[in-house]
């Protein structure tokens, strides 16, 4: 695995935000929120950091990053894309949307672009479902949307870039 | 003490509150089949993630089962522990758990002492009636284990014991779902993770998820090679645990026909790693008596505490969790790795062959031993000193491969020069006694004096972590003794803390020292069987005429024809060795941008 040097600056902000939780291993799930919204994701410098902090085994973090599904280990995009695989969305067709990202943007889900603009995941229901299939990308929210609808989003990111 | 009455299957009992119903049960000898649980009642610890349901009770009044591990007895509580509804419940888990499980009982080593294969075979399981997905995970081979986790039932034990008992915090559970699993941070390999190889998980796995090496293959073919000559040295832990693979009680010295079973498995040579216990003794106690007499010349470089060396597991977890404190261990190799040096130098040359016609094979009650024996600085041009190391259960193995009746074998006798020893390197497999043994030549070699009595009560026994002072003539010489790695981690924090009161220190990574090691066979965390085990090593010491180190005359023999004195050029070329900062290498050192 390629070694991530981490700046002076995020370390100094994870040694914070492991202090104001008093280095309790018992608070390794707010601290990792805290270092996810600080780093954006959690290399395995930042875990390592943080079991050094909370003097616990590196494993014990890394076990628990990879039960819950909000801890990611990749970087986001600069624009997440959530494509919503609950059942209203899965029967009209989202499957099918998803796999119209992945071939637009050549990766796959839980995946980023090598430029670090789009990030795929699917999602279970974000309680709209009178719009299946549903698309979030940040916090736009595209309804009903067709494989045919994928270029179109795409390009309202692209063209923000430009 | 407050306690509650309920009623078991129509019995009555009463039992403190607090007590779950399993144990309830247990105290009126009714057994409820578990297969996650374990309880290690002398190391105070259990495991108890109530994950494997097997355990599932009726009570009366409530709408669904309840996990006896789990649920604690209440005042008038009416269990049934073997209704129809108990009974299908628990095959209906049996089933689930099998489902994802490969059927291959017929080729795993785990065959007859697989818990799932029990609970599976008592329960009427003939046939797999739910055919589902099944998990992939490649097979994991390391020098020491091998992990299937494709039978990874997730007990959790070896968690456990991996971070609670040892604290080495290698293994733990990662992922959710159908996809969780045991593993280790990044799932990495084993190999590229903090184990120290001490295989105390293997030890407590109930199926074969985990699993020692098996290097039975490789050793019956150098057997079979007419070109080599095959010595074996066997440790002294496993003459007292073998026999009970062959049906006998724990702590039953089978050293005799061991030895005799080794010569009919075609061996050449069968020699004893007492030898190079005693030989041991005399490198590290002279390499003690060294570095106190420098400290009290007042030399601020030398290192004490001085810490034992002859554990690779302990070695590892030093050189990967405490890597500032590798120079306090002894630079002396351990026995297993001293005897290969001398057999393929000393010996080869007695035999006048080359060292590559002569294979060391060892037998270990240790997994740990495997790597050991692995490591790039034990061997002379690619050519190790110690070509196979193979641990007590596998020796069981080729025992019944090549249908050896073995409680029906005579005593034989190990050959010489290598298989001479003393009572010293006996007891080298309990916790306790390689400090002991070393006590019996420091005190003689520092005193010039003899030493009557030399059995050392105080450094004996099973407690996690002793201490005693011993009184060198004048000198107090401060001894602390850890067994299993959790407890040597007390110890070792001292010493890095500079508070450790002590000039030598003991560890051995497994909970009872080498007679509990991860090869040994299965004694599920029973102290009585450690108990039995130790004081079958102590009654063989106490029943030798020589019982310390330097009076054994081929260890005399060998530094006058060869070595010279303990500790000169020559022994330290052939019986020392350096360690390494392997935290380092493993990558677990964050980098900063300074």
């Amino acid at each position: 695995m390629e070694k991530i040097h981490l700046p002076q600056c995020k370390i100094k902000e994870l040694k914070e935000i492991c202090e104001r939780n008093n280095n309790d291993p018992g608070e390794l799930i707010n601290i990792l929120h805290g270092a996810q919204s600080a780093v954006g994701y959690l290399p395995r410098e930042v875990q390592e950091f943080i079991a050094a902090q909370l003097n616990i085994p590196v494993s014990q973090v890394y076990g628990v990053i990879t039960f819950y599904s909000f801890f990611t280990m990749l970087p986001k995009g600069k624009y997440p894309i959530s494509v919503c695989l609950g059942t209203a969305c899965y029967v009209r067709g989202a499957e099918k949307v998803i796999q119209e990202f992945e071939r637009q943007l050549d990766i796959k889900v839980g995946q980023t672009t090598s430029d670090g603009l789009f990030s795929l995941d699917s999602l279970r229901c974000v309680g709209a479902c009178g719009l299946a299939p549903v698309v979030t990308v940040g916090k736009k929210v595209y309804g009903h949307v067709a494989p045919e609808k994928v270029r179109a989003i795409l390009s309202d990111f692209y063209m923000l870039e430009e | 003490m407050e306690t509650v009455k309920l009623t078991i299957d129509k019995r009555e009992v009463e039992v403190p509150k607090g007590t779950t119903i399993l144990d309830a049960a247990k105290s009126i000898s009714i057994d409820i089949p578990t297969l996650c649980y374990m309880k290690l009642e002398d190391l105070n610890y259990e495991n108890n993630p109530g994950a494997c349901r097997v355990c599932m009770v009726e009570i009366e009044g409530r709408r669904n089962l309840a996990p006896s591990c789990k649920q604690e007895c209440l005042d008038g509580m009416v269990v049934h522990t073997r209704t129809p509804r108990v009974i299908n419940a628990r095959r209906t888990v049996v089933e689930l758990i099998i489902s994802n499980h490969p059927a291959e009982c017929l080729i795993c080593s785990k065959n007859g002492y697989c818990e799932l294969q029990k609970v599976a075979y008592d329960l009427g399981i003939r046939e797999i009636r739910y055919q589902g997905e099944q998990s992939r995970f490649e097979l994991d081979r390391s020098a020491s284990m091998d992990r299937n986790m494709n039978k990874c039932i997730m007990c959790r034990r070896c968690e456990t014991m991996c971070h609670k008992i040892q604290t080495v915090g290698a293994l733990t559970a990662v992922q959710r779902g159908f996809d969780a699993v045991v593993s280790t941070a990044f799932e990495k390999d084993i190999a590229g993770s903090t184990c120290s190889y001490c295989g105390q998980c293997v030890s407590l796995c109930p199926v074969n998820a985990l699993s020692g090496r098996n290097s039975q293959q490789q050793v019956l073919d150098v057997l079979a090679d007419p070109d080599k000559v095959v010595i074996i040295q066997t440790a002294p832990a496993v003459r007292t645990a073998l026999g009970e693979d062959f049906g006998f009680e724990p702590g039953i010295l089978v050293t005799g026909k061991m030895v005799t079973a080794l010569h009919q498995l075609g061996f050449d040579y069968v020699f004893d790693t007492d030898f190079a216990a005693d030989l041991t003794i005399m490198e590290e106690g002279t390499e003690l008596l060294q570095r106190v007499a420098k400290y009290q010349a007042g030399d601020p470089d030398v290192k004490l505490p001085l810490m034992t060396s002859c554990c690779p597991g302990w070695v590892s977890f030093v050189e990967q969790h405490f890597p500032g404190q590798i120079e306090n261990l002894s630079t002396a190799k351990s026995p297993q790795q001293m005897f290969g040096a001398i057999a393929k130098t000393y010996f080869a040359e007695k035999l006048g062959i080359d060292r590559n016609k002569l294979v060391v094979v060892s037998v270990m009650p240790c997994l740990a031993k495997k790597y050991e024996a692995s490591r790039p600085e034990f061997a002379v041009d690619g050519n190790p000193d110690v070509d196979i190391s193979i641990y007590t259960r596998e020796l069981a193995r080729l025992i019944r491969y090549a249908n050896i009746n073995f409680s029906e074998l005579p005593d034989g006798d190990f050959d010489h020069p290598l298989g001479k020893s003393t009572g010293a390197g006996v007891i080298f497999g309990t916790t306790g006694g390689v400090i002991e043994a070393a006590t019996r030549t420091a005190y003689e070699l520092y005193t010039k004096k003899n030493l009557e009595k030399v059995d050392f009560e105080e450094l004996r026994g099973l407690a996690g972590v002793r201490s005693a002072t011993i009184d060198f003539d004048g000198l107090p010489v401060k001894i602390g003794i850890a067994h299993g790695l959790g407890n040597a981690r007390k110890l070792i924090e001292e010493v890095k803390n500079g508070t450790s009161p002590y000039h030598a220190i003991e560890v051995m990574a497994c909970p009872g020292g080498c007679i509990g090691g991860g090869g040994q066979p299965f004694h599920c965390g029973s102290m009585d069987v450690l108990h039995r085990r130790a004081s079958a090593l102590y009654r063989e010491d106490a029943g030798k005429k020589l019982r310390k180190s330097h009076e054994n005359p081929y260890i005399q023999q060998l530094y006058k024809e060869y070595l010279g004195e303990p500790c000169s050029p020559r022994a330290h070329e052939l019986l020392h060795t350096h360690y390494f900062d392997r935290k380092e290498q493993l990558g677990l050192t964050v980098l900063t941008d300074k």
